[in-house]
């Protein structure tokens, strides 16, 4: 009998799965097919077909270059590829910067650690977009005109035009860095970055390198005292002890953490559209203003952040299974 | 480096305990008064407190907080009729006693579920009007800090229930609900929010009715619903997880049917167990709610656009116009974190 209920329960439960699929599937074709009927009531056509007309709109900056004769799927290709230039360094200088902060809110020193405690409190509890928008607003308003620049370090300067750098060259005796210099109307040679690249970067930086911080220090405290005191009987050096006994360790509460704030560095990136800086987001937003293809230029961006989410999560977790514990999953 | 030592006596070995020590704190004091110089100078000194456009161009290196004594009700309100604002400043207010009520464990009682619904009620009734006598104001012209802490609350407690049902969903025995619930968590988590805002503020009219015009603002909502709920679900399936299996299995054995189990014996657990990690969340969506901007919805951030954007006169002062609404952000969420590490000790404390 008792076999005979559960028997009747496994049915009821593939039935009522049977239909939640088949509710699903439905509703899927329901909403599309009702999305596109409206489209072609209001006269709008549909199809990814736009992807090879001419754009009508260009982007001023990045390493693609992209003038307006050019198809809409190169203008993509261009915003994904800004994307990567602006969230590849803002990860770099996030880890960096957090990693420091995050040691420094654990270092026996009563100043360094208040300082890096009000770091992270102020930049974390303030929207990401709002700390944005601020730096905008000081990078094109409070900075020198281009002709007076602010120099912050030998060859790098800064001004309402951006930020020069020293960038390497090759030359006639290889590899160089060409040093930006200023002149008469303004600062020449080095890389240039538009005000809204650095902007979008150092937004970045500054508010993940807060969350990194956080990572980092859950990460560090959860190597036992015991590790840091058997190091100090080894003679190592407090340096000695953070860089060979503590953060091998720490690493393997933190490389997981860090994937997701990793994720959502990437993620936030897309805010860069509230700054004028022409990433992927931007473009499809231009895209849905010229031809009201809304529906496609939003599937691209979700599928293009997907799949870096995908590759991203994928070397994450090749990074971690080297610095996981052996025999630990 | 773990087990810092706390106090005075503490503080004076590591400020001076060692030449390094002191060389540390004579760069890092200097370097601390250097910027409080600059601050104090630039934010108090030389600063210009009254709503006075002439005195604040007049000033060089000194802030505005003119713009604030100028501009404060359309930053905080948007939009909203000015002689009406009295209206959003209680619906704040209501919104913040019922959220600040329910922030005490010992409120933690069936009574707060219809006292939540009658203070959403009363914050639905003061924003929109149109009954007692008060003048309707439509959503279009909502803005300002009741919105940014109406989307953040109201979505919370939409996206709650949705969050609940996929969390167990993703942990259900059945195949095809577990593909679909942890499809759905994973698509919507891999995503920006922004991309998810873009298709409820583009996409969702498409699927009204002919003649129906839905409201931005529930389109909205209804993208930062769907968006939270993901990211609150995988928080709840976190404190499943560790609820000990032996639990469940005891309880069925002793009768107890599948739903009771989870109803009464998991879930209160796994609840209590992931409160620090909601609180986080409500922290991030409440920040989350400056991009509905980006879709023009007037919140905070919006509401700032509006009230400076416009106006010529006080738009060289935005960088002001800024710092005070990165300030009632800064309260707002700095208040819940810190709320959120009471809660963990306390709780943490009890038996």
């Amino acid at each position: 009998m008792n076999g005979g209920a559960s028997r009747r329960g496994v049915w009821l439960a593939w039935a009522v799965q049977a239909l939640l699929v088949l509710a699903v599937v439905a509703g899927a074709v329901w909403v599309v097919h009702h999305a596109l009927e409206v489209l072609r009531a209001r006269g709008v056509r549909s199809g990814f077909d736009f992807l090879t007309e001419p754009a009508g709109f260009s982007i001023s900056e990045g390493w693609l270059d992209f003038d307006a004769s050019q198809p809409f799927w190169r203008a993509f290709l261009a915003g994904l590829i800004n994307t990567v230039r602006a969230a590849v360094p803002a990860a770099i200088f996030s880890v960096v910067l957090g990693t420091l902060i995050g040691i420094g809110r654990l270092a026996p020193h009563v100043l360094l650690r208040g300082i890096c405690t009000a770091y992270v409190e102020l930049l974390r509890n303030v929207p990401l977009l709002v700390q944005l928008l601020m730096l905008a607003f000081a990078m094109a308003n409070l900075l020198p005109d281009p002709t007076e620049p602010l120099r912050l370090l030998p060859g790098v300067w800064l001004s309402k035009g951006g930020l020069s750098v020293p960038w390497p060259m090759v030359g006639e005796g290889g590899l160089h860095f060409e040093f930006p210099e200023r002149g008469d109307f303004g600062v020449s040679g080095g890389a240039a970055l538009s005000p809204e690249y650095v902007t979008i970067v150092a937004g970045l930086s500054f508010y993940s390198a807060a969350f990194v911080a956080e990572i980092v220090r859950a990460g560090i405290l959860s190597v036992s005292q015991g590790q840091v005191l058997a190091g100090q009987a080894l003679g190592l050096s407090p340096v000695q002890q953070l860089r060979i006994v503590v953060l091998p360790q720490a690493l393997r509460v933190i490389v997981p953490s860090l994937t997701n704030q990793l994720l959502s560095l990437t993620k936030n990136s897309s805010l860069a559209v509230a700054v004028g800086y022409p990433e992927l987001v931007s473009v499809a937003n231009t895209t849905i203003g010229s031809n009201g293809r809304a529906f496609e230029c939003i599937a691209i961006i979700m599928a293009v952040y997907l799949l870096l989410s995908l590759l991203i999560s994928f070397g994450m977790n090749r990074y971690n299974a080297r610095v996981a514990l052996r025999g630990w999953r | 480096m773990r087990n810092v030592a706390q106090g005075p006596i503490a503080w004076r070995s590591e400020l001076w305990g060692s030449p390094l020590r002191s060389l540390a704190t004579v760069m890092l004091l200097a370097l601390l008064a250097w910027g409080g110089f600059h601050v104090v100078e630039w934010g108090i000194v030389h600063a210009v407190f009254r709503a006075d456009a002439e005195a604040c161009r007049a000033v060089q290196h000194g802030a505005c907080w003119g713009v604030v004594a100028e501009k404060w009700r359309p930053m905080l309100f948007g939009r909203f009729p000015y002689e009406e604002q009295w209206r959003p400043a209680i619906a704040v207010v209501v919104l913040s006693a019922v959220t600040m009520l329910s922030a005490w464990p010992r409120s933690w009682r069936w009574w707060l579920v219809p006292l939540w619904a009658a203070a959403l009620l009363l914050f639905v009734l003061l924003m929109r009007g149109g009954v007692l006598g008060l003048a309707q104001v439509p959503t279009s012209r909502w803005g300002g800090l009741p919105l940014t802490i109406g989307l953040a609350v109201v979505g919370l407690a939409l996206a709650f229930p949705l969050a609940l049902l996929l969390a167990l969903g993703r942990r259900s025995g059945w195949p095809v609900v577990r593909t679909l619930s942890a499809s759905y968590i994973e698509l919507v988590r891999g995503v920006p929010l922004i991309s998810v805002l873009f298709m409820a503020s583009f996409l969702l009219p498409l699927l009204w009715p002919a003649g129906w015009q839905p409201d931005v603002l529930v389109r909205v909502l209804a993208g930062l619903v769907l968006f939270v709920a993901a990211y609150l679900a995988e928080i709840i399936r976190g404190g499943l997880q560790a609820v000990p299996r032996e639990q469940t299995e005891v309880a069925m054995a002793l009768g107890f049917g599948r739903w009771p189990v989870q109803r009464d014996i998991v879930l209160p657990q796994a609840l209590r167990l992931v409160v620090p990690a909601l609180t986080n969340s409500v922290v991030g969506t409440l920040k989350d709610t400056s991009l509905v901007t980006v879709v023009g919805l007037f919140e905070l951030t919006g509401a700032l656009g509006l009230a400076l954007g416009g106006d010529p006169t006080w738009r060289p002062f935005y960088l002001e116009g800024y710092l005070f609404i990165a300030v009632v952000y800064w309260v707002l969420c700095f208040g819940l974190s810190r709320y959120s590490v009471w809660l963990e000790k306390r709780l943490s404390a009890a038996p």
